[in-house]
């Protein structure tokens, strides 16, 4: 195709993408380095018979026509980074020299909102994907294993949790483990503590955020080891069943292997996608217990003041992140892509 | 393939079926149980004096003279006026659908069909938008959308899924026409049509089964929607998702949580019922970007 018939039809995504995907990272880093004008004061002094009193108003008019002439804001520069509500570098070097051990400089710092929600973000992320790996990857090998009929029926329902609104599908699984709910009321008869409440404690909701992750998670690993699991040649495992490998070594050397790409996908979808978690946190009303970076931004941007400056800092430093978590799979594809072309 | 060594041992056998029992009743059971009980009254779906009232319905019936009752439908649907956020929905999924896949199929079937290095760095730039979580690109918007006075309307909401779509989009119908035939559009312009012509006539027919399977993947985008929806939207256009997510903040101090738990099961059944006829294209569709790439 000619660079000319390519232009005219790549064209109109290239220019949603642009407009909506390009141009807001660059506002978000600009308005990052910007916070809104102060309003201009005025000092005035009233003296009357009993001495003076000083009044300070609201010049109106200045605040308004400093904010025409600088729409963007005042420049701070990397103020907002480093103030306490993100990196707070200041406060993380107070803590670093009066903490006397590891510890309690982790403690510290989990008192600090952005390492609180960036210190969840991460566990989630880490521990969700590999179980939700190892979850999906038994499921598909326990569904190939059925009936050809059951296994219809299996996919269908197994698809339920991944493709159900996630704020909908935290909700659910939210009222169940209330403590008025069934769920709830069987762990608590489990643990015989009839005061039992998952929602009152923090290691209990980080639990569920995680289990909810898996489960939401879980079916899409599925579905692709499963598609995976069609695909492996029968040739090579019946050579194996012939040189009398177990059940196991079939899995664990021929199967897996064939799998290995496929785990690499899951895992690259699911570090994105686990990443900006946010709907089970408001489903599960667990914001007191857990904040993570979505939550962080969320929190910013929605209510009376909208803190635009202070959540464009936050989703900056979200994007490097996930630049972060992404480069490693990005110079393997780079490395793949020349093997190929040469 | 009933050959004895196919054939499990027994313990194997068993835990297997017990394995997918515990996966069944995992997976299912959240959904019937909550269906069950949005007919309940709340004293039964959260029981606290017994749980098998929620099963029974005991207090639903000294109330209603009845073990099920609409009233959290009708709480929902009439007096919180659910319906005009179930038809926002409707509009938004099916402008995200129409606008993303007439986009997205050209950009797609452009990028399959020109063998250049760029096409290389778009999908990869395609890969590293769709890696954004969708928040910080929203936190980017409402400062513009609040100067062009266009923030809370549909139309605004769904040009911004569409675009947050493309990635994906992109991706999918790329692998999907790569696997149509680059003959049969090179026929086609031997024989003189253009590359659009040859688009329109050659490519357009036969290219429908993975426009479809795409088309369900950018609904369930748009339909799952909640970050853009409730941050873009103002309150007299929201959609389903952020209207259940403000029934939380409003109903659970009035003691409504029912009309929440009737609206979740109405906004549940579509997605249902969409998995029941196309549960073959959703699974191709997410088995196609892994089994290529």
């Amino acid at each position: 195709m000619k660079h000319r018939t390519f232009f005219w039809f790549f064209l109109p995504t290239a220019a949603a993408m642009l407009l909506f995907i390009a141009l807001p990272i660059v506002s978000v880093i600009t308005q990052s380095f910007f916070t809104p004008h102060e309003a201009v004061l005025i000092e005035t002094e009233n003296c009357g018979p009993f001495g003076c009193t000083k009044e300070t108003t609201i010049d109106q008019d200045a605040t308004a026509a400093i904010r025409e002439a600088q729409p963007l804001g005042r420049f701070v520069g990397w103020q907002i980074y480093t103030d306490r509500g993100h990196l707070a570098f200041g406060e993380v070097g107070e803590a670093w020299r009066n903490s006397d051990g590891l510890r309690s400089f982790a403690g510290s710092l989990m008192n600090l909102p952005f390492y609180d929600a960036l210190v969840f973000t991460l566990t989630y992320t880490f521990i969700c994907t590999p179980f939700l790996i190892i979850l999906g990857f038994t499921i598909a090998v326990a569904v190939n294993s059925l009936h050809r009929r059951l296994k219809g029926l299996m996919i269908f329902f197994s698809l339920l949790p991944m493709i159900v609104t996630p704020l909908i599908g935290a909700l659910v699984l939210s009222w169940m483990v209330d403590s008025r709910g069934v769920l709830g009321n069987f762990l608590s008869w489990l643990v015989s503590d009839p005061d039992l409440s998952v929602k009152a404690s923090t290691p209990l909701m980080w639990v569920c955020l995680i289990v909810y992750g898996i489960w939401s998670s879980a079916p899409f690993a599925f579905v692709v080891f499963y598609a995976g699991l069609q695909t492996v040649p029968q040739d090579t495992l019946e050579s194996a069943q012939i040189d009398g490998a177990t059940r196991w070594q079939q899995i664990r050397f021929v199967v897996i292997p064939h799998l290995a790409p496929l785990v690499t996908f899951v895992a690259l979808i699911q570090l994105m996608d686990n990443f900006r978690v946010l709907e089970p946190i408001l489903g599960f009303g667990a914001q007191a217990h857990a904040q993570s970076l979505s939550t962080f931004i969320l929190s910013d941007l929605s209510g009376e003041t909208r803190q635009l400056s202070s959540a464009a800092t936050t989703s900056v430093l979200t994007i490097i992140g996930i630049a972060i978590l992404l480069t490693p799979v990005l110079i393997r594809t780079w490395r793949d892509f020349n093997a190929k072309s040469h | 393939m009933s050959t004895a060594a196919h054939r499990r041992p027994l313990p194997l056998q068993i835990a297997l079926w017990v394995f997918i029992a515990v996966w069944f009743m995992m997976a299912a059971f959240p959904f019937f149980w909550t269906l069950w009980g949005s007919f309940k009254v709340e004293l039964d779906f959260f029981s606290i004096a017994d749980w098998t009232n929620a099963l029974t319905g005991a207090n639903t019936q000294s109330t209603y003279g009845s073990p099920f009752t609409t009233a959290g439908y009708e709480g929902a649907f009439i007096q919180n006026e659910f319906w005009r956020n179930s038809i926002n929905t409707f509009i938004v999924c099916f402008c995200v659908v129409t606008v993303s896949l007439t986009i997205g199929t050209l950009g797609g079937y452009a990028l399959s069909r020109s063998g250049y290095k760029y096409v290389f760095w778009l999908l990869i730039i395609a890969l590293m938008f769709r890696a954004l979580p969708q928040i910080t690109l929203v936190s980017g918007y409402l400062p513009i959308f609040f100067d062009w006075n266009i923030w809370g309307y549909l139309p605004t909401a769904i040009l911004v899924l569409v675009a947050i779509n493309q990635p994906f989009t992109l991706w999918m119908l790329h692998s999907f026409f790569e696997s149509i035939p680059k003959d049969l559009d090179e026929a086609a312009k031997v024989d003189g049509c253009t590359q659009f012509q040859a688009f329109r006539f050659v490519i357009i027919p036969v290219m429908w089964p993975g426009v479809i399977t795409t088309g369900l993947f950018s609904f369930l985008l748009a339909y799952n929607d909640f970050v853009v929806t409730a941050l873009i939207l103002n309150e007299g256009n929201r959609t389903m998702v952020p209207q259940i997510a403000a029934f939380l903040g409003t109903t659970y101090t009035e003691g409504n949580v029912m009309f929440a738990v009737a609206a979740v099961v109405s906004a549940t059944a579509p997605l249902f019922i969409l998995v029941m006829f196309f549960q073959r294209q959703i699974v191709s569709g997410l088995t196609a970007g892994a089994v290529k790439g």
